[in-house]
C-alpha cells in the first residue's frame, strides 16, 4: 500500500527533512505521495513533485492552513488517510506537533523518531535518549511514524516528475489562533542540515564569546549549536540546542566547543562522522565519543583554529 | 480554573541506562526511579497559575502500578490538592495512557491540562497531543510561555527555527519545554502534609477506557559504541589531522 508523507515546509521551500522521509518511504513502498499542506506554497509543491521518489503530490493550499496548525492539519490528514499503508512526517517541531494528533484520530499507535525501516511492520527506533534501541513491530492498520532525519539520506530533490492533485476540502482551527513567530535569521546552513557543527557549552561563559564559534563556522561554513546548559543559561536561544530534547544532528564534522558531554547532549549527536572535543577539563565524558579531543583553554584554541583553517 | 496535570514515574535522569543481557528490556532492577523532568516543569507551570489566583484546583493525575503513587506524593508535596492513579500495568502504550488521561479530564471538567511534552524513557513525545485530538481540544506543544487570559491561553512554543505564538481556547492541552519554568523541591513539612492529602487509585474500567497496543517490542539492544579517539596535543596536530586523516577539513 501507498505511504503518504506529510512535507516539512515554510510555504516557500520544501525542508530538506522531507527528502529524509521520502528515502525511509521507498524503503517501505514504492509509491509514495507527498501532502503539502500549506498557504499560497506553489513552489513547494514544485519542488516537492522533482524529488526522487516521489510518485504524487497532494496539495492543500488555503489560508486556514498558512501556519500549519496542528488541530486542522490532523483532520486533514485524518481526511485522505483511506488507502494508505503508512503515514510519516519528519521528526521536527512540526511533524511531532501534528502526527500523533492524526495517531490518536485514527486510533492507532504513533512510532516516534524511526531511525530504520526493517520491513514494512517492523522498524528501530532510540529510546532512553538513544542509550537504548528498540526493534518494535506493528500490526495497526495504518502505520504512523515519525522519521529522525539522521537515520535516512536525502533522497535527489530533482529527477521525479510526480503527479498532482489539488484537495479542495478547507478544514478550520477556530481554537487555535497564530498569534506571532520570531524566527532565528541566519546566513548559515540549518542546523539539522549541515555538514559541519560547531557548537558551544556551558564553557563558553556567555552569549557574547560565541561570537568566538562564529569566526571557525565561517571558515568551514560550518552551522552554530549548543548544548542544553548553554541554553538554560540563556547564552543562546533555543533552536540551537543539540541534544535529547532538542535537535538530533549527523554532520560529517561536529566540533564540541566547552561542552562537558552529558548524556542528554551526547544522544543529539553522537551518530556525527567524526566529533572534535575542545574541554579544558581532560576528564569531561565528551573525549569518550570524540575522535580527536583537543585539551586546552577554548579561548586559546579556538582563535587558534580559526587562523589555522 | 480546574488544572489537571499529568506526572510519570521514569528512571532518574542521572541513573546510566543498561539493556538487559537477554535485550529483551531496558534493566530497571534497582534503578533509581523518579518523576520524569518534564512532568516536573509541568506541575510547577500548575502550582504557579494557582498561586497567581488563575487556578482554583491543580489535581495530578499518573497511569501506572503502585509505585507511581510515590510519584504522585511528590507532586502533593509540590502543591497539587489531590490526585488520582489509574492503576495499570507499567509501560502502557502512550495511546491507551491519552484515552485514560482523556477520560480523566473529562469526568474531572478540567480546562487545562499541563503535560510533559516527553517521558524520558520512551521518548515519545505524543502523549499530550493525543489527549488533545481524542478530546478535540486545541494543543499548545513544547511551551516556554503561558499566559492565561480571558479563557485562553497564550503560549509561546520553542519551535525548530526560533519560538511561535499561539493563542488555544480553553479546554485546552499545554506540553511543557525545558524553559517553561526551574521546578522547585518540595519542602520537608510539604512532603509530609501531602501524606494527608487524598489520592483517589482507579482502574481503566472504572473509567470505561479500553487498553491495549498493536505494538510489540522485538528486542532492546545497546547502542553501537563510538570507538574512544585520540587526543591531540595541539591546534596544529588537530587541522592535520582533520585535513589529512579524517579528511573532513579541505
Amino acid at each position: 500500500m501507498s505511504v503518504l508523507i506529510i512535507a516539512e515546509h515554510d510555504n516557500k521551500s520544501l525542508k530538506p527533512a522531507t527528502l529524509n522521509t521520502v528515502t525511509a518511504a521507498t524503503q517501505i513502498d514504492a509509491d509514495v505521495h507527498v501532502l503539502v499542506v500549506g498557504f499560497e506554497c506553489q513552489t513547494v509543491v514544485e519542488q516537492a513533485a522533482q524529488v526522487s521518489g516521489v510518485t504524487k503530490v497532494l496539495v492543500a493550499d488555503n489560508a486556514a492552513y498558512e501556519h500549519q496548525l496542528a488541530e486542522n492539519v490532523s483532520k486533514l490528514v485524518v481526511d485522505v488517510a483511506a488507502g494508505y499503508g503508512h503515514i510519516l512526517a519528519p521528526a521536527t517541531t512540526t511533524g511531532k506537533n501534528t502526527l500523533p494528533r492524526v495517531a490518536a484520530l485514527l486510533n492507532v499507535a504513533q512510532l516516534s523518531d524511526v531511525i530504520k525501516v526493517e520491513s514494512a511492520d517492523t522498524f528501530v527506533r532510540p529510546i532512553y535518549a538513544g542509550n537504548a534501541i528498540a526493534t518494535v513491530k506493528t500490526t495497526d492498520a495504518v502505520k504512523v511514524l515519525t522519521i529522525r532525519t539522521t537515520g535516512f539520506d536525502a533522497a535527489a530533490s530533482t529527477g521525479g516528475s510526480a503527479e498532482r492533485q489539488v484537495l479542495s476540502q478547507v478544514i478550520t482551527s477556530d481554537r487555535s489562533r497564530f498569534v506571532k513567530e520570531q524566527l532565528a535569521e541566519s546566513d548559515r546552513p540549518e542546523l539539522t542540515a549541515a555538514s559541519v557543527i560547531i557548537s558551544g557549552g556551558r564553557g563558553m561563559g556567555n552569549g557574547d564569546n560565541f561570537k568566538l564559534l562564529e569566526g571557525v563556522a565561517d571558515k568551514l561554513g560550518a552551522a552554530i549549536g549548543a548544548s542544553r546548559a548553554a541554553v538554560d543559561a540563556g547564552f543562546v536561544p533555543n533552536d540551537l540546542q543539540v541534544g535529547q530534547t532538542g535537535k538530533t544532528v549527523a554532520p560529517d564534522l561536529y566540533i564540541a566547543v566547552g561542552i562537558s558531554g552529558a548524556i542528554q547532549h551526547l544522544a543529539g549527536m553522537k551518530d556525527s562522522k567524526v566529533i572534535v572535543a575542545i574541554n579544558k577539563d581532560e576528564d569531561a565524558p565528551i573525549f569518550q565519543v570524540a575522535d580527536y579531543g583537543l585539551v586546552a583553554d577554548l579561548f586559546d584554541a579556538v582563535p587558534e583554529l580559526e587562523k589555522s583553517l | 480554573m480546574k488544572i489537571l496535570v499529568s506526572v510519570k514515574r521514569v528512571i532518574d535522569y542521572n541513573v546510566k541506562v543498561r539493556v538487559k543481557a537477554d535485550h529483551s528490556a531496558v534493566d530497571l532492577t534497582n534503578v533509581k526511579m523518579s518523576m520524569n523532568p518534564f512532568c516536573e516543569i509541568a506541575v510547577e507551570e500548575a502550582i504557579r497559575l494557582k498561586e497567581k489566583g488563575i487556578a482554583t484546583e491543580v489535581v495530578a493525575v499518573s497511569i501506572g502500578s503502585k509505585a507511581c503513587q510515590e510519584t504522585l506524593r511528590t507532586a502533593l508535596a509540590l502543591g497539587a490538592d489531590r490526585a488520582i492513579q489509574v492503576e495499570a500495568e507499567d509501560g502502557l502504550d502512550s495511546l491507551s495512557v491519552a484515552k485514560l488521561i482523556a477520560k480523566v479530564a473529562q469526568d474531572e471538567a478540567a480546562d487545562l491540562v499541563i503535560m510533559g511534552k516527553q517521558a524520558i524513557d520512551s521518548d515519545n513525545n505524543q502523549t499530550g497531543q493525543m489527549v488533545a485530538a481524542l478530546l478535540d481540544y486545541p494543543q499548545a506543544t513544547f511551551a516556554s510561555e503561558v499566559l492565561i487570559e480571558n479563557g485562553e491561553a497564550q503560549v509561546t512554543r520553542e519551535i525548530d527555527g526560533g519560538l511561535q505564538t499561539l493563542a488555544i481556547t480553553l479546554p485546552a492541552v499545554v506540553t511543557t519545554d525545558l524553559r517553561l519554568n526551574e521546578p522547585r523541591f518540595a519542602s520537608l513539612p510539604n512532603i509530609m502534609k501531602a501524606k494527608k492529602k487524598p489520592l483517589d487509585v482507579k482502574t481503566p474500567a472504572d473509567l470505561g477506557v479500553e487498553v491495549g497496543s498493536n505494538v510489540s517490542l522485538v528486542s532492546v539492544t545497546p547502542p553501537p559504541q563510538r570507538a574512544g579517539g585520540i587526543k591531540v596535543g595541539s591546534v596544529t596536530e588537530l587541522v592535520d589531522k582533520l585535513k589529512n586523516e579524517a579528511k573532513v577539513v579541505s
